[in-house]
């Protein structure tokens, strides 16, 4: 096909030539969809020829692509980053991911899906291709997962409960700032994970008694649906393994439960170390105190008298109070020496209860030096031995220890052969 | 953020539900997993079934079973055809002289109004879409059939509201069905082509021809007939199957509501069936007289007993493309639409009306990448719901007006002659304003001559050669093939010449015809830095 060449008769100097108008059109009514209509119409509507509209729609588009990329600024791309394998895609930071680091869970839906959008667009499989940068998709299936994690909102809560990155730690006394500055970061992280919203803030110091009261209970009843299934360890889907996976998902139920109870005492005793350094409340006590000390004073000046009186009454009742203390102090000096005696009776008694139960071993069971006691004269030594402590009140112990000093066979085989014999004990060794 | 708007397409026998969201369209499964939903409900046990479940319920339950309602809308009752309404709760006349079904919902029998019935079952699809998207939907674009009055529009759209699905526009069938097929992404959207749409549904039959030409569709003529459908290809199977047991047990099923449900039920699976495989196995319990009854059908036994309803398919296309005043060498695809368009015959007769070099033809029988015919209408419907999902209701009745949409639409193909013959620039029927530029190879000084193009029918009766003798002699079986036929062609030749331009070209020329709103046609042409331009 090509065009033919001009007639030998074409009048150079004319390049144009209008011959006839075409055929009279006839009206008919176009549907009203599709995009080749929507064009029309809005040509219509305003009255533009094509050219205006190309050049103006152009120009709208080039602007919505400005302010969506105005948006949030791009994000440098770790080098690593680009290279992690799609298939360990959970350790990745799932915001590093679609350049949304500094929103995190800040990022509305609509900033995520441009951000998904922003990166499809840089990363497409086929974009690589046309590069020449062979069909390496990895990270643009990263980036499918990371979509997929954060435009789904329970999915996202996993991720967003252990964000490592946006955790504000509970802030020390070497965390620079004064109070609010140093607790106010941390509030507001931590808000992230109420079911209910809004949460109350920290506020600063013009904040009201019953705003700072607010928050406090507010935060003792934090509602949190922090969870932490990201954790994980992935369950095998190898169903010839059942126990092993029965074991494992055991496993990540007990962890997340113990992740789960680990965050909730976390977030306990910093609200607990928040109120203890929160400078309102001694603000709040101070100001209490004045006024009530304020209004105690204009009820004395009131009436001086009865606070003369009262102030008597308490003297003397401060008086008797001091005797009775008194009293009681010497009545305790009494108890304890009676105390005292009692134990020293007591250490005595088991002194001497250890002399009697030794003696017989220490003459050797009164045999000459050297030679070895039957197992039977050792028995039933020691069973008349017990016999007769067993038979002495505390006196009559004093006084048989007496007896055996100094220790001998002859003192030892007097002293018991007398106590059984007074007791009535029925004597095996001491006959 | 953007608003969730659904495509939906509301049918006689079933209906369907897509949405485009993040740039790809899904037709939306409900709780069955059914994409074709019956456009159906039923009553049992004071619970309210829809879709599959309540035509189930046609067998145990049809009196309680409203199906095929649509078509009644703003209709009174005096008017309406309940021949699909047999075997299952029947129309009654309202206080207003308006359609009503008796059901029994709940504890006692209730007249409830075709608007209350329509209502409930976009409530249920309301409900599966939100479980589907899981996100509140916030409007829908409905498509209805083109015979569909203003009135009937107006109450859908007021029904729709009512379920929770505010329609931002309600829109023909066909042209939702060839939006969905032209943004198949194998498929230039830029060309300019003449479509005939065939919705073969279940109880009806409608038929359109579009031009579709710089992106703008066109109807030019359109058909319905409300006694075709999936349901005569039911019917006719069922008569098949009725005879056949009745010659084998001696007992008429069609004495018995009951067995001619069971039948029916089957009827419907073989032939859908039969639109995979060429043959069937069937069984059906307790048919009547509590006789089982098994056999097998093929497929061409089905083309067989359904032949009238097939004929009446080609007939109905023909007159189609002969209503619009437009040969069958005139069309450039054909797109079968509707849960009918499964069936291979469908597709084969369609084809068979058609030149197979010059036209194409869409359907799942004879294109691999055909989108499912019972879906093109969601599809459509919803492509065009994310078209309009960001303007708001002011901004579409403005476009809806008629200053915009009805517009001139060129009576003639403009074109411009080639060494070889003549070349189409702009088609016939193509809306105006428009602009359209063309690349045409040319070298040295040459003649741009802009022209009508004038298209003719060719008929030519060709006579076979005479065979050589002793050929023919064991073969005079077929003697058709002597016989005279005639070679129809489509020839086009360059009309009235509206311009002329001469250009020093150089490799090639662009040529840029732009008719403005004001009927002014306005043609440049530019080679490398040389231009010349002028206005007729
Ligand atoms: N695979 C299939 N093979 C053959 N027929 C099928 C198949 N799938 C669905 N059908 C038939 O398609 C018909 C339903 O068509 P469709 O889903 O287009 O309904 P519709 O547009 O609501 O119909 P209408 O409005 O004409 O009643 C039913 O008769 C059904 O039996």
């Amino acid at each position: 096909m090509s065009l033919p060449a001009l007639p030998r008769d074409w009048n150079k100097s004319e390049s144009f030539k209008a011959v006839a108008s075409f055929t009279t059109p006839e009206k008919l009514a176009a549907e009203p969809v599709g995009p080749g209509f929507l064009g029309h119409a809005r040509r219509i509507l305003r009255n533009r020829t094509f050219s205006e509209d190309e050049r103006l729609e152009a120009e709208r588009n080039v602007k919505a692509i400005e302010t969506a990329d105005n948006d949030y600024e791009s994000e440098p791309e770790d080098a690593d980053m680009l290279r992690h394998d799609p298939k360990d895609w959970k350790s990745l930071d799932q915001y590093e991911v679609l350049g949304l680091t500094k929103y995190r869970w800040r990022a509305d839906e609509d900033l995520i899906r441009k951000a998904h959008r922003r990166k499809v667009l840089k990363h497409h499989p086929d974009k690589k291709a046309a590069e020449g940068a062979g069909d390496e998709d990895g990270f643009f299936k990263c980036i499918q997962k990371a979509f997929e994690t954060l435009v789904d909102p329970s999915k996202r809560r996993q991720w967003d409960s252990v964000d490592p990155k946006a955790n504000v730690p509970v802030p020390s006394k070497k965390t620079k700032g004064d109070f609010f500055e140093r607790w106010g970061k941390f509030f507001e992280a931590e808000s992230r994970f109420s079911t209910k919203q809004p949460v109350p803030q920290l506020g600063d110091l013009n904040s009201t008694k019953a705003e700072v009261d607010a928050f406090y209970s507010f935060w003792r009843r934090f509602d949190s649906w922090r969870s932490f299934e990201w954790l994980d360890e992935d369950v095998p889907d190898d169903s010839s393994n059942r126990d092993n996976k029965r074991y494992i998902e055991k496993k990540n139920k007990a962890l997340r439960a113990k992740h789960k109870k680990d965050d909730t005492a976390r977030l306990i005793k910093a609200i607990d170390l928040a109120l203890s350094e929160d400078p309102r409340h001694r603000m709040f006590k101070d100001a209490d105190k004045a006024a009530k000390a304020q209004k105690k004073w204009e009820r004395e000046a009131g009436s001086r008298e009865a606070a003369e009186k009262k102030a008597a009454e308490e003297q003397a009742k401060a008086d008797a109070e001091a005797k009775a203390k008194a009293d009681a102090e010497a009545n305790k000096d009494a108890k304890e020496a009676a105390k005292k005696a009692k134990e020293a009776a007591k250490s005595a008694k088991k002194k001497h209860k250890r002399t009697l139960r030794n003696a017989i071993k220490d003459v050797n069971y009164l045999l000459p030096e050297g030679e070895q006691p039957s197992p039977d004269t050792v028995a039933n030594a020691l069973a008349d031995v017990d016999n007769l402590i067993e038979a002495l009140d505390d006196m009559e112990l004093a006084d048989y220890a007496g007896k055996l000093s100094p220790l001998t066979a002859d003192s030892v085989k007097a002293a018991f052969t007398e106590g059984v014999q007074a007791k009535g004990i029925k004597p095996k060794f001491f006959l | 953020m953007s608003k969730t708007i659904i495509g939906l397409s509301f049918g006689n026998t079933s209906s369907s539900v897509a949405i485009m969201k993040d740039g790809v369209l899904e037709v939306i499964a409900n709780q069955d997993g059914d994409r074709a939903i019956p456009t159906m409900l039923s009553y049992a046990h004071g619970d309210e079934y829809y879709g599959a479940q309540a035509k189930q319920q046609l067998v145990r339950n049809p009196k309680n079973t409203v199906a095929f309602f649509r078509d009644f809308l703003a209709n009174s009752y005096a008017k309406i055809d309940v021949s699909a309404n047999h075997r299952s709760a029947h129309p009654v006349e309202d206080s207003e002289k308006l359609v009503a079904f008796k059901v029994v919902d709940g504890e006692s029998e209730h007249t409830v109004s075709v608007n209350e019935i329509v209502v409930r079952y976009l409530k249920q699809l309301h409900t599966a879409a939100n479980d589907y998207i899981g996100k509140e939907i916030d409007g829908s674009v409905i498509a209805v059939p083109t015979n569909f009055s203003e009135q009937q529009r107006k109450l859908v759209a007021e029904l729709a509201e009512k379920a929770g699905l505010p329609a931002l526009q309600v829109i023909n069938e066909p042209t939702a069905a060839l939006l969905a097929h032209v943004s198949r992404p194998d498929i230039d959207a830029h060309a300019n082509k003449l479509f005939v749409v065939a919705d073969f549904g279940g109880t009806r039959s409608d038929g359109a021809v579009i031009a579709y030409n710089g992106g703008i569709f066109t109807i030019l003529a359109t058909m319905h007939d409300l006694e075709l459908g999936g349901r005569d290809l039911d019917e006719a199977i069922i008569e098949h199957l009725a005879k056949e047991f009745e010659k084998e047990y001696k007992v008429d099923p069609r004495k018995e509501e009951r067995a001619m449900a069971k039948l029916a039920h089957e009827a419907e699976l073989i032939k859908k069936t039969l639109s995979n495989s060429t043959t069937t196995q069937f069984g059906i319990e307790s048919v009547a007289s509590g006789f089982d009854f098994s056999g097998s059908l093929n497929r061409l036994r089905f083309e067989m007993v359904g032949r009238s309803a097939f004929t009446r398919i080609g007939d109905f296309v023909k007159h189609l493309v002969a209503k619009a005043n437009v040969d069958v060498l005139d069309v450039d695809e054909v797109l079968l639409v509707g849960g009918t368009s499964w069936v291979p015959k469908v597709s084969s007769v369609v084809s068979g009306l058609f030149d197979s070099e010059r036209t194409v033809i869409r359907s799942p029988n004879t294109d691999t990448k055909a989108i499912d015919p019972d879906e093109l209408i969601a599809r459509g419907a919803a492509i065009q719901a994310s078209l309009v999902s960001n303007f708001d209701a002011e901004e579409i009745a403005e476009s809806l007006q008629p200053v915009v949409t009805n517009g001139p639409h060129l009576a003639k193909p403009i074109g411009v002659k080639t060494a070889e013959g003549v070349t189409e620039i702009l088609a016939i029927n193509t809306l105006i304003p428009i602009r359209k530029t063309i690349s045409i190879p040319a070298e040295g000084d040459v003649l741009i001559e802009i022209v009508e193009i004038e298209r003719e029918i060719k008929v030519e009766t060709v006579k076979p050669e005479p065979k050589a003798a002793g050929e023919d002699e064991e073969s005079d079986w077929s003697d058709d093939e002597d016989e005279e036929y005639e070679v129809r062609s489509r020839v086009v030749k360059p009309g009235k010449t509206l311009a002329q331009l001469g250009i020093t070209a150089n490799g090639k020329a662009d040529i840029v015809v732009t008719i403005s709103k004001d009927l002014k046609m306005q043609v440049a042409a530019r080679s490398g830095s040389e231009h010349v331009a002028g206005t007729v």
